[in-house]
């Protein structure tokens, strides 16, 4: 049985491609079954002015995760595949692991006190309509 | 419970103050966008306001779709329009709509007069009035926007509104810029932000907005999404964009060239979405929550004539409008004089249909020895000359003697001064746009209630006449024009880009409502698309308007349009049918 091969991550595969409509970013907050951006664990800006294309900010699913050591009371633990899986009971709402996250991928969920951390589920794939973003599979 | 927005934002710039109004009835009835633009304007805008005065509000308004489904991407803004005296209605896309619903906004109502410069940072429920000093003056919207870019917070979650220097000069048809490529462009409400030493204004926020039925809303979602992606109507905005006009209309000959002496432009082919796409498209862009990403910017790699090996490259956007305006309407088929045209008249803010058709009228005018370069400043005009052209855009806008501040004014003020209005291209004081395909598109710039090819796309009606070989009566034709305007508001007060009207039918948009809480009927949303065409209307009127006493310029009549002739009589008749049927909405 090869049940690695079904650990998949959400990956950026080409970031040019992307033209900013930010409908990665509402489909990570339906989710929730909610509009809006305030739940997306996707970000989409721009590389300063929209001329100069769009940064997407993800988790990408770190094998040795710094948001994870930096976490006093062990909300975070590993993900098979990378990243991390935070447990919400745990969390105190530091905010430690969004200041060690090199790559700016943790957000902050204002109303709960809590980070929004993408957990590599690929909703967000099937609507990114010029294939930005992919779910890959690990080995 | 619906879910619909509530909160409109009041900002008084004279008093320096902010608050906030749960306005749920004026959603609950007049939905969003247009509508309750329109009822905000009755409000807030004095009869016979000033547009320059403190009296003129400036409304904003977004609908309840912003942030819950795809392409619902508009923000319509209001006031009373100094190019017009009338209404001024203009709709924006970029992230200002979705940035305005995620601060917490249904709509922002911006009154008074600062009386220094200032711009306003709205980041969710709090707004700041900031010192706009330093950036007032700067005549390039381009820095205006990467200041601020910097300067405030929210990256990727906002808007960034602000005029160049169009605005500050009060040029009636200046525009107001966002995102750098996208425009409140027609009826100046630039010129209203610069009467109140308003620079910019940055919106931010990020909400998350509960639904009625979760399951239904997702569902929905995925078929909208879907229609969008897939669609073939949405093919050619998704793929050359809007510039794949240009060479549909030049064969039909319907492109207006050299101030609408000609309907075919030699040279169109070369400024086509075509040759746009293969030599210069550099970058496709789309509007917040919109799939399509029918914005397009050109590359364009100028040397430096100081400097050896000096080269900047700009990315300038490109539609088929400007193309038109700035284009085959003053002769100019270079593609790259024609960037360098679209890029002064977006750093300095002005709108580009306004400022092609004034270029247009002024050449004309000089060669025909209304005006001489006494008035031109030694400039001579010629048709195709973006050099000439881009010196007197700057006189234009710098405002250096009457001659310049008159045709600032647009062609209809201008031409009343110096002649020439038989060739004074604008319908209802607004400039021409880019359709010369028949009766239908003409007799709707001037029944329009924004005199813009996109109230009621007479342009269409001509098409489908050209296609069918079947004439309309002028009673049907004036019919089907408000017909299809009065639907259009329904489309905008959900603040739907007008670019997917063959997917949000009725059916659609009411299967949508459903997990939102709200039902409507077929007959209660085309009965409320009537009340806000008739309030619009009426506000028009309330200002002095009046449709049998709208000018109709000869040009019109005498270049032969492809749909068929038309007479002044048959137009005269049309207007006297729509004051009829828009009187009895």
């Amino acid at each position: 049985m090869r049940v690695f091969k079904l650990v998949k991550r959400l990956a950026v595969v080409d970031v040019d491609l992307c033209v900013g409509c930010q409908c990665c970013m509402m489909a990570c907050n339906r989710r929730f079954g909610e509009a809006g951006v305030a739940k997306s664990a996707i970000h989409i800006r721009s590389a300063g002015g929209i001329e100069r294309g769009f940064i997407v900010l993800v988790c990408r699913a770190c094998l040795d995760p710094p948001c994870m050591k930096v976490c006093p009371t062990d909300a975070l633990s590993k993900r098979l595949g990378g990243g991390v899986i935070l447990n919400q009971n745990k969390c105190v709402g530091c905010k430690l692991c969004v200041n060690a996250c090199t790559i700016g991928a943790i957000f902050w969920d204002d109303v709960n006190e809590k980070p929004v951390i993408c957990v590599h589920c690929g909703y967000c794939v099937d609507f990114c309509p010029y294939n930005v973003i992919k779910m890959e599979e690990i080995d | 419970m619906k879910i619909l927005p509530s909160n409109v934002l009041y900002i008084d710039l004279s008093r320096r103050r902010v608050w906030i109004e749960d306005r749920r009835e004026l959603f609950e009835e007049w939905i969003g966008g247009a509508g309750v633009a329109i009822k905000l304007l009755e409000e807030e805008c004095p009869k016979n306001a000033d547009p320059f005065g403190p009296e003129n509000p400036i409304i904003f308004a977004v609908g309840p779709f912003t942030g819950f489904y795809p392409i619902a991407s508009k923000t319509i803004a209001m006031f009373k329009s100094p190019l017009t005296g009338n209404l001024g209605e203009s709709h924006c896309g970029g992230r200002s709509a979705l940035a305005i619903r995620m601060a917490g906004y249904g709509a922002i109502v911006v009154k008074g007069t600062s009386e220094t410069p200032v711009y306003l940072a709205i980041h969710g429920e709090k707004t700041y009035f900031r010192e706009g000093s330093a950036i007032w003056n700067m005549a390039n919207s381009y820095t205006v926007g990467r200041i601020l870019r910097d300067k405030e917070p929210g990256a990727g979650a906002r808007t960034i509104m602000r005029i160049g220097r169009a605005g500050e000069k009060l040029i009636p048809y200046a525009c107001v810029v966002t995102e750098t490529y996208r425009h409140f462009g027609r009826l100046g409400l630039g010129a209203v932000f610069g009467s109140k030493k308003l620079k910019a204004i940055v919106v931010s926020g990020k909400k998350s907005l509960p639904v009625v039925d979760s399951k239904a809303y997702r569902e929905v979602y995925k078929e909208i999404f879907t229609l969008l992606v897939d669609s073939p109507s949405m093919k050619k905005y998704h793929e050359l964009g809007t510039s794949m006009n240009v060479n549909p209309l030049n064969e039909l000959k319907a492109l207006p060239t050299r101030n609408l002496k000609e309907a075919n432009f030699e040279e169109a082919e070369k400024i086509s979405g075509e040759t746009f796409a293969k030599d210069f498209l550099g970058r496709r862009l789309a509007c917040a929550h919109c799939p399509v990403s029918c914005i397009h910017l050109a590359t364009l790699r100028t040397p430096y004539d100081s400097e050896p090996y000096f080269y900047k490259s700009k990315m300038i956007s490109y539609d088929y409008e400007t193309i038109y305006a700035l284009g085959s309407m003053i002769g100019i088929g270079d593609p790259k004089e024609l960037l360098k045209l679209l890029d002064e008249v977006e750093a300095l803010g002005l709108d580009a249909i306004s400022t092609g058709i004034a270029l247009a009228w002024a050449t004309e005018a000089q060669e025909k020895g209304l005006i001489s370069t006494k008035e031109t400043n030694g400039l001579y005009l010629k048709w195709g000359d973006a050099e000439t052209y881009l010196k007197a855009i700057r006189c234009l806008v710098n405002q250096i003697n009457d001659f310049y501040k008159a045709l600032g004014k647009g062609v209809d003020y201008a031409s009343a001064i110096y002649g020439g209005k038989e060739f004074a291209l604008a319908f209802g004081k607004n400039e021409m746009p880019g359709y010369h395909t028949g009766l239908g598109a003409h007799l709707g710039f001037l029944i329009g209630s924004r005199h813009s090819h996109l109230d009621c796309a007479g342009y269409s009606i001509d098409q489908k006449i050209i296609a069918s070989g079947k004439n309309l009566t002028i009673e049907d034709l004036t019919q089907e024009l408000i017909s299809e305007e009065a639907w259009r508001q329904i489309l905008s007060s959900l603040v739907i880009c007008f670019f997917a009207r063959g997917i949000y039918k009725p059916e659609l948009i009411i299967k949508a409502f459903k997990p939102l809480g709200v039902e409507f009927t077929e007959g209660s949303l085309k009965a409320i698309g009537n009340k806000i065409l008739k309030a619009k209307y009426e506000f028009k009127v309330r200002e002095g308007f009046q449709l049998s006493k709208l000018r109709i310029p000869e040009r019109i009549l005498q270049t032969s349009a492809p749909a068929g002739e038309f007479s002044k009589e048959t137009i005269i008749n049309g207007l006297r049918l729509a004051e009829e049927k828009l009187a009895s909405l």
